[in-house]
Order: C-alpha cells, then sequence, then structure tokens
C-alpha cells in the first residue's frame, strides 16, 4: 500500500472493525451484539477491497452480513423461550488476562516472522477465481455439498417437533 | 488410476447412504435392509481399495490435494472395519428407537467418507473439509438420543468442536500465511529452508494445530468434553466417536509432523509438545477412570489415556535412520488394535445395557450367570485394553514403549508402564464385578446375531493378531514408509 489515503483507509477500518467486534462482546442485549458483528464484517469486507480484492469483499458482504448474520437475527427472534440477554460470566478478569497474554505473544509472532510481501497486488478476477475451485481445488469444492448435506438433514432431524414424529410413524 | 477411481472408495459409501435415503423415503415397508445397504457400501469401499493395492497403483491425485498411498489405503480398511462394526452393533438400537433409521445410517456413512478423505488429504483445505465432514454429523449424532444427557452431549460436543476448529483454523492461516502454500509437500520446502528464521511462528502454529486436532484425539487438556459426550451421546455413537474420530485425528497429525514439520529445526519442539501431552493424559486419564462408577464415562476416561499411549509413538522421533518412522509404525499398530479392542467393549456394553437398563459399573455384578458369552467377550477385551498377552494390545504397548525407549524417552515410558499397571486396576475391577460379584437377577440374557457377529469378529480379531502379531505389524510398517527416512 503507497499514498495517504489507502493508509487512511487502513487504520479507519482497523478502527472500525476492532471496536465493534469489542462491542459484540461488551453490550449486554443479543441483538445489539449482533448488529456490533455486522459492523465489524463490513470492516474485513473493507480490508479485502483494501487488498485488491473486490470480490472477496462484495462475497464477504453477502455471505456474512447478508446470510450468516440475518439469520442469527432470525434465530434469536424465532426462539421465543431464550433470554435475549449476552450473559454475565465470572471469567470475564480471567478471560481479559488471557487475551492478553494471547495478544502479546501473537505480536511477538508476528513482529519476529519474516513475511514474504508482493510490491503490487496480484490481479485476480472471479473467473480465476472460478478456474481455481474447480481445477486445483475441485475436490475439498465437490466434497463440501457432502458436509452441507449431512448438516442439512442431521439439523432437521434434531429440531423436529414429538408431534411431527407422532405423525410419521403413523404413516 | 483416473476419473472416478480416485475417489472410489469413498463414492462406493456416498452411494450407499444415498440409497439408503432413497429406501426410507420411497420404500418404508423395507427399513429392514438399510443397515445391509450400509455394510454393503463399506464391503464395496474395501474392494475398491483392495484393487488399488494388487494393481500396486498409488498416486498423488487433485493437484496434490489427496495422496492415495500405502498409508491412506491403511486408513480406508481401519475405517470401513469401524464403521461396519458400528452399523452391525446400532441395528437394535436403531430399531428400538425407531425414529429417523434412514438418517442415522446416512451420518454413520458420511461420517466414514469424511474420516477416508481426512487420512489421505494432503493439503489444508481439504483438511479441513474433511474434518468437517467426519465432525458435524457426529455431533448430530450425539444429540441424538431423546433425553435432556444425549442433548447436553450434543451441544457440548458442537459448541468446543466448533472452538477447536477455529484454533485449527487459525494455526493453518498463519502456516499459509508464512510459507504461501496448503500443501504439506511445499510447507515442507518452506520450513527446511526458512524455518530456522521464522522459527517462532512455526512453534504457534504447531500448538494451534494440535490444540485443533488435540480435541478430536482427546489428550490432556483437551478432554473436557469427553466423559460428558461419552456419558450422554447414545452408546453406538459413542463407539463410533471413541474410535473413528480418535484414529482419524492421528492419521492426519502423523501426515502433518511427518512430512510438513519434520526437518531438524522444529522436530524436536513437537515432540516434546507431544511427550509432555503423552504424559498427562496417561497420568490424568487413569487417575480419572479409577474413580468412575458409570461404566461409560469410566471407558472415556481410559480413551483418554489410551491417546496418551499412542502419542508416546507420536513423541520418539528423536531417531535417525530407518528407525525415523518406528514410532509412526507404533501409532498405526496401536490404533488398529485399539480400534477392534474397543469396539468389542462398547459392543458388549451395548448389549448389556440394553438389557439391564443400567451403565452403572455395580450392575454388571453377576453377569457371569447371566450371559456367559457377553461377560467373557467384554472380560477379553478389557484384558486387551490392559495390555496383558495373549491379546493384540499387549503387542501394541509394547511396541510403542520399545519405540520410545529407542528414541531415549525413557521417562515417558516409565510414566506408561505405571500408568498400564493403574489401569489394570480399574480394567479387572469390572471383571471381578463380573465374574464374582453376586445379582439378585437370575434371567439369562439373550443376544441378538448382529450383537453376537460384531463381538466375536472383535474378539477373534484381537486373540488372533495377540497370537500372531506380525501381519499387522508389517502391515503398520509398510503403510508408514511413504514417510521415507531422515
Amino acid at each position: 500500500m503507497h499514498g495517504a489515503g489507502p493508509n487512511l483507509a487502513f487504520w479507519v477500518l482497523a478502527a472500525l472493525t476492532l471496536v465493534s467486534a469489542g462491542g459484540v462482546m461488551v453490550s449486554r442485549n443479543l441483538l445489539h451484539a449482533v448488529l456490533f458483528l455486522i459492523v465489524s464484517f463490513l470492516g474485513v469486507a473493507g480490508f479485502f477491497i483494501l487488498l485488491s480484492a473486490p470480490f472477496l469483499g462484495m462475497a464477504q458482504i453477502i455471505i456474512y452480513v447478508g446470510a450468516i448474520a440475518v439469520l442469527v437475527l432470525f434465530a434469536i427472534l424465532l426462539t421465543p423461550r431464550a433470554g435475549r440477554d449476552n450473559g454475565e460470566t465470572r471469567w470475564a478478569a480471567p478471560g481479559v488476562l488471557l487475551s492478553i497474554a494471547l495478544m502479546a505473544v501473537l505480536l511477538f509472532v508476528i513482529t519476529d516472522t519474516k513475511w514474504t510481501t508482493a510490491k503490487d497486488a496480484p490481479e485476480i478476477t472471479a473467473a480465476d477465481l472460478g478456474q481455481a475451485l474447480l481445477s486445483t481445488w475441485v475436490l475439498p469444492f465437490e466434497i463440501a455439498s457432502v458436509l452441507l448435506t449431512a448438516a442439512l438433514i442431521g439439523s432437521i432431524m434434531l429440531v423436529r417437533s414429538p408431534e411431527e414424529e407422532a405423525e410419521d410413524a403413523l404413516q | 488410476m483416473n476419473g472416478l477411481d480416485l475417489v472410489g472408495p469413498q463414492l462406493a459409501v456416498l452411494v450407499a447412504a444415498a440409497i439408503i435415503l432413497l429406501v426410507d423415503a420411497l420404500l418404508p415397508d423395507h427399513r429392514r435392509i438399510m443397515p445391509f445397504i450400509a455394510i454393503a457400501g463399506l464391503i464395496a469401499s474395501a474392494l475398491w481399495t483392495t484393487s488399488w493395492v494388487v494393481r500396486d497403483d498409488y498416486q498423488s491425485a487433485f493437484g496434490g490435494t489427496l495422496s492415495l498411498d500405502r498409508y491412506a489405503v491403511f486408513f480406508y480398511y481401519l475405517f470401513a472395519g469401524i464403521t461396519v462394526t458400528v452399523v452391525l452393533a446400532s441395528i437394535d438400537w436403531v430399531n428400538r428407537e425407531g425414529r429417523g433409521q434412514g438418517e442415522y445410517y446416512m451420518l454413520v456413512l458420511i461420517t466414514c467418507s469424511g474420516l477416508m478423505f481426512l487420512s489421505a488429504a494432503r493439503d489444508l483445505i481439504t483438511i479441513f473439509v474433511a474434518l468437517e465432514i467426519s465432525s458435524i454429523p457426529q455431533y448430530i449424532l450425539a444429540g441424538w438420543g431423546k433425553d435432556a444427557r444425549s442433548s447436553e452431549a450434543g451441544l457440548k460436543y458442537l459448541m468446543l468442536g466448533a472452538i477447536a476448529s477455529a484454533l485449527l483454523l487459525y494455526g493453518m492461516a498463519l502456516l499459509y500465511g508464512v510459507s504461501g502454500s496448503t500443501l504439506l509437500p511445499e510447507i515442507a520446502t518452506f520450513v527446511a529452508n526458512e524455518g530456522a528464521a521464522n522459527r517462532s511462528l512455526l512453534i504457534v502454529a504447531m500448538v494451534l494445530l494440535i490444540a485443533g486436532f488435540g480435541f478430536k484425539m482427546a489428550v490432556v487438556p483437551f478432554q473436557m468434553w469427553v466423559p460428558d459426550v461419552y456419558q450422554g451421546a447414545p452408546t453406538p455413537v459413542t463407539a463410533f466417536l471413541s474410535v473413528g474420530s480418535k484414529a482419524a485425528a492421528f492419521a492426519v497429525v502423523l501426515r502433518i509432523f511427518f512430512e510438513a514439520f519434520r526437518a531438524d529445526v522444529v522436530s524436536d519442539d513437537w515432540s516434546m509438545i507431544f511427550a509432555v501431552l503423552a504424559a498427562a493424559s496417561m497420568i490424568l486419564g487413569n487417575l480419572m477412570a479409577i474413580v468412575q462408577t458409570d461404566i461409560k464415562r469410566m471407558l472415556g476416561y481410559s480413551s483418554i489415556a489410551q491417546a496418551g499411549n499412542f502419542m508416546v509413538g507420536l513423541a520418539a522421533i528423536s531417531v535417525s535412520g530407518h528407525e525415523f518412522t518406528l514410532g509412526a509404525s507404533a501409532v498405526l499398530l496401536f490404533l488398529a488394535t485399539y480400534a477392534f479392542t474397543n469396539l468389542g467393549a462398547f459392543v458388549a456394553i451395548i448389549a448389556i445395557s440394553q438389557k439391564i437398563g443400567s451403565d452403572q459399573i455395580k450392575d454388571y455384578a453377576g453377569l457371569w450367570q447371566r450371559s456367559p458369552f457377553l461377560a467373557a467377550g467384554l472380560a477379553f477385551c478389557l484384558v486387551s485394553l490392559t495390555g496383558i498377552p495373549p491379546t493384540a494390545g499387549f503387542w501394541a504397548k509394547m511396541y510403542i514403549f520399545n519405540a520410545g525407549i529407542r528414541a531415549d524417552l525413557l521417562w515417558l515410558v516409565i510414566i506408561g508402564v505405571l500408568s498400564s499397571l493403574v489401569s489394570a486396576f480399574y480394567y479387572l475391577s469390572v471383571a471381578r464385578q463380573m465374574f464374582l460379584g453376586a445379582s439378585e437377577e437370575t434371567g439369562k440374557l439373550r443376544t441378538s446375531p448382529a450383537i453376537g457377529l460384531s463381538l466375536s469378529a472383535a474378539v477373534v480379531g484381537v486373540l488372533v493378531f495377540g497370537i500372531v502379531p506380525m501381519p499387522l505389524i508389517s502391515a503398520a510398517e509398510h503403510a508408514v514408509t511413504i514417510f521415507a527416512t531422515k
């Protein structure tokens, strides 16, 4: 990244992502936590665009903001007996200490490592991604459908009510 | 090998799963044939694998993401065998439960295909997808029962499994970020050439990978889910996850560490980590198992201790020349014998608990009079888990401790031998209850043909390989030749 513009964008996005990620943990209302999560997802999408990967940025917005966050909202609203609060925990203080320790380790490691960096971001189009998915990565790409089938059928089995099962038994 | 042949063994299993779903939906009067379709698919899978062995046709496929080698073939057979036993052991329970029969067998088969992919994967992305294919069905199966305990087991397994997956992904992301590749051979080249300059990052990545897979292996300190999930999940599912996902996690860890992290610059580090985890698992698992009163909880803690035993083989690499892979072959030998011994024990427990309606060890008193077959089968498997000759478990322990001694890990072997002595106490106290205890009930227990068949197969296997261990040992040694000597 060169110049003031991208640098400024980086710091704004970093602040946005981190502050809203903190908001997810701190807000006591579960709905507010999800809204913070959406902002955090948007920040990550901004990073992708900043790194010259606009397709990934759009995918991040469509999948994470559009699908996953909305799904979480629906799940909260449609679960009548579940509490709406984010819950207190006695482990907050040890958790904070542990996070600080972890951050110290990661900061040390990240500065200690010789990362390989490219001068210019490679031009990767959606077509290139599709090509890669159906050539090198065809196996994980295809067997992901097995995973989705199993998850779909399994989750239907788990949430079926006793009445529906009784109906099934009659048939 | 080309085209469909590359994924033939998994395809056979997945096609069987699809047929089961169709039978469930279209032919509800013929649901009884579903387990046999599952077994037919697994046999077809094993035959397909055999065709590779006969043709001596091993290769790397899909741009190197899958490695169809001797090592993968060993595990293909192991997982097919494990899944056949689990299906046989499930029949009675599934018929009694009555709900979702087709879905149950389908999920078991999909898990099996995931385990197979996991043992052959040679690329981080494929490893992760395969791991999830084998995990998510097991989370669902753990919560299959209708009682609150089973729901708790499913939920606990899912939540902690998700955290483990997140740690694993973080480790993989760091590794990819620094090496620029997800393929294990390319990561190996990077570690060998530039590992010294990036040692701290590699260690953090390895720790995260070990944490992620350690959850599946159920080693200390990633074991907290084991007792609750083992106790709460339906017993056939407990049997499956106590051997299936444990074996697959060891398979993939062996492949990652013996291939990608084999360079001297990091190998001593991970060898040390595994040694410490092994010692902690053996000590904690065995001590906690003593005080258990529920047999499924006891076997849960014992499986933690057994995972500690396997890990001695992972730690035993600080030898050079042709003995570099000695520890790896010991792990494979131990995994195979443990799988069938533990499955045998669980099959007996499934049959017993269905009849006496309890998992408490004290209710096993006097079982010898009520069902000599089940009592003898269970006792024999427990003897093998302890590692007393003439069982296969004896050779497995002997072989792995030998590998430890050769690698100058005498302290670890001493801990292993002492904790085996402790384990004899709780394994044999179950046997004592069954043979010497007195029961108020005296009615004979009848066993179904499926249970009888799977228990006999496990016991015969453990006995035969206990008396003639060489075929299994050479199969294990043959499989690890892919990790060429250092």
